[in-house]
């Protein structure tokens, strides 16, 4: 296995690591080398990678391990829609094959450049969470390379607390192998989306509750407006359409080839975005239907659009609060933003369903917000500050997003953590699979 | 529907290449030595799409069972469209200017087990007057240089053995295209540093297949090379001798 050592980093280009690359070409590759290296009196840090879409230093170690040729289907069946399929297969390159035979994903984020193996350990979450959870619930069992070199598969019912800790885990159980899980049947590649526009953020919440039988929801929110437009969102629901074509996507061709100058995405030229796709939506409510990819992942079309924050990058500010909190807590944390004037681009809000009972999945039933900051100095005072309102309602912040909360504040915010240590170091995890926001994190 | 048969199936290029015939719904026959390895690549392609997928061990330094194992491939796929060799080793050219029986064994390997399976499969393809021989050679062969003559030679013959093939077989339809791809991304050049030149096998089987069905003689891929390689073979002997390539 060849090794390659350079600056490496996340999604959002902070913080910035000299890792050690391994691309082991086969599931026994991984499987050697884990055991020649846990032998180690000393063996580095290690965390397996898949596409790099974390956006901060979860797939950050001094060795990362990338399973981009684990890249094989192993069986699918016709009739349940069960798919299982190598770690490395990314979203996009699997509804390339299924789509046009009329499957899709159970549950997707907003980027179809995620590998099965790093949905799993993100236990990432989508449009359709508060119907049908994460992605790690629909599958049925995952294999997993343990910190000896050990094959061993788990699920639901078998290592449950593996399992468990695995969904969710952060890659810091071991390296996943293969995955079994269910696609959807679909009858087109299309959806059928509704907008509605609301004017301030009670209302953006009452549309969440009065629509929280549409299968796929999401907002986006105007996080620099103040007063009584504190919170005014554009509120999407979609179906599955049954009619149109069961086409896949097609590969996008814009690119964002360089860091762009920092200054690009300042406050007037973010505020000016914001009201301009406010106003862009006239009407207060409109239909349409729109291919997957536009609806799913608007963002996929322009590679590399991260680099748009500029070379010292940009960290995702994502966090839930529990229902019970959720206009008042929300309201506070947008006044703070907007009197801050750090305009988020994207802001995206999400109703979530139901929490799971993996130890460090994220969601948990409420209200979620995902927003892009760029780094400047002044930025981690801020989102501390951030921290502490969400603290004090009961939130907590997602980890794939994550390059600088305290291990304070993660524990706090995550009470499984200690059943979730317990079974790392039962299989001997904790040895070797560290990444370096694990060990900020005291984990 | 196409019926391909393709030997050394498990290598890096084939593999992607299978894929892609596999969502064109073909039949394929795949033959290789790590049968692990082709049960792996069996499975996929059959959901990647194959009307049909099977492997059958072949090792092809077992000269001996070309024959035997071609026959069981023609039975198993009745009309053969297609066939992709794409077998091969990067001898250590060190290892080879120490031992006779190394160089031997990299020519055996590179040039004559091909040698011998296209010898068997022309006179098929001759009798069934059609179907392409795709061949995976080198860009190496184009020229001999000090740090891999060894597989450039075994690269050389078979791109001149295609040649002769391709005069041959000409009349009756059959279209024998010789591929000469750069540096490829393969568990073959692991120990390799990647530079801006190298490429990946997704790549280079894309390249492939768009090269079959064009009925191409010789495929550079990526395509930069043929240009590389017209410089290559233009610098005169007596100033590539003192250099160091």
């Amino acid at each position: 296995m060849k090794t390659r050592k350079s600056m490496l980093s996340g999604w959002g280009q902070y913080p910035q690591q000299l890792t050690e690359r391994l691309t082991p070409h086969s599931k026994r590759g991984i499987s050697e080398y884990l055991a020649q290296s846990s032998a180690l009196d000393d063996s580095p840090s290690l965390i397996a990678r898949g596409l790099g879409r974390s956006y901060g230093d979860s797939a950050l170690a001094e060795q990362v391990m990338q399973t981009e040729h684990l890249n094989h289907y192993m069986a699918f069946n016709a009739d349940s829609g069960e798919l299982e399929c190598a770690a490395g297969v990314s979203f996009a390159e699997l509804l390339a094959i299924f789509v046009p035979r009329g499957w899709f994903l159970p549950v997707t984020p907003g980027t179809k450049f995620v590998t099965v193996g790093g949905a799993i350990a993100s236990d990432v979450h989508g449009k359709n969470h508060h119907v049908h959870g994460c992605f790690s619930q629909h599958v049925t069992q995952l294999t997993l390379a343990l910190a000896n070199g050990e094959v061993v598969t788990c699920s639901p019912d078998d290592k449950a607390e593996l399992f468990r800790a695995t969904c969710g885990g952060m890659g810091l159980t071991g390296v996943i192998l293969q995955a079994r899980f269910k696609l959807i049947p679909i009858e087109s590649a299309y959806i059928q989306q509704r907008s509605y526009k609301s004017a301030n953020l009670a209302e953006t919440l009452a549309l969440f509750e009065e629509h929280d039988s549409a299968t796929y929801s999401v907002a986006w929110i105007d996080c620099l407006s103040t007063g009584d437009k504190l919170g005014r969102s554009l509120l999407m629901l979609g179906e599955h359409a049954t009619d149109g074509e069961l086409q896949a996507h097609r590969d996008s061709k814009l690119n964002v080839p360089l860091n762009m100058p920092g200054l690009l995405l300042n406050r007037y030229s973010i505020q000016a975005f914001n009201t301009l796709y406010y106003h862009k939506h006239t009407q207060t409510h409109a239909q349409s239907s729109l291919h997957y990819e536009p609806f799913f992942y608007p963002l996929d079309g322009i590679r590399n659009w991260n680099r748009l924050y500029g070379k010292n990058g940009f960290t995702q500010y994502q966090f839930v609060l529990p229902k019970s909190a959720g206009l008042e807590g929300m309201t506070c944390i947008l006044k703070t933003i907007a009197e801050s004037k750090r305009g988020s681009f994207l802001a995206v809000l999400k109703a979530f369903g139901e929490a799971n009972d993996h130890y460090l999945s994220f969601p948990t039933e409420g209200y979620t917000l995902a927003l892009d900051f760029k780094i400047d100095t002044t930025l981690f005072s801020f989102l501390e500050k951030l921290d502490r309102i969400v603290l004090d309602y009961g939130g907590r912040l997602y980890l794939t997003k994550d390059a600088r909360m305290s291990e304070a504040t993660f524990k706090q915010s995550y009470p499984e953590w200690q059943a979730f240590q317990e079974v790392r170091h039962q299989y001997g995890a904790d040895r070797i699979f560290n990444s370096l926001q694990s060990q900020r994190l005291g984990l | 529907m196409k019926n391909i048969l393709v030997i050394g199936a498990t290598s890096a290029i084939a593999e992607q290449t299978i894929r892609l015939y596999a969502q064109q719904e073909t039949n394929l026959l795949l033959l290789g030595r790590d049968e692990e390895k082709l049960q792996l690549i069996c499975d996929d392609a059959k959901i990647r799409g194959a009307h049909e997928v099977n492997f059958l061990r072949l090792d092809v330094n077992d000269f001996d069972s070309h024959a035997s194992i071609l026959g069981e491939a023609y039975a198993k796929l009745g009309r053969i469209d297609l066939v992709l060799i794409a077998h091969g080793s990067l001898p250590n050219q060190q290892a080879c200017q120490q031992q006779v029986s190394t160089t031997l064994r990299e020519l055996n390997t590179n040039a004559l087990s091909t040698i011998s399976l296209l010898t068997l499969l022309a006179n098929q393809m001759e009798q069934q007057g059609g179907g392409t021989l795709a061949v995976i050679t080198s860009v190496a062969g184009d020229r001999g240089r000090q740090s891999n003559y060894v597989y450039g030679a075994a690269k050389g013959m078979l791109s001149i053995f295609l040649q002769g093939l391709r005069n041959r077989l000409y009349p009756k339809g059959v279209h024998v295209l010789d591929i000469k791809p750069g540096f490829v991304d393969t568990p073959m050049t692991a120990d390799f540093p990647k530079g801006p030149l190298w490429a990946k096998p997704q790549a280079i089987a894309n390249s492939i297949v768009k090269a079959v069905k064009r009925k191409r003689n010789t495929l550079y891929t990526p395509f930069f090379w043929r240009w590389i390689m017209l410089i290559i073979r233009n610098i005169p002997e007596f100033i590539f001798k003192k250099m160091k390539l």
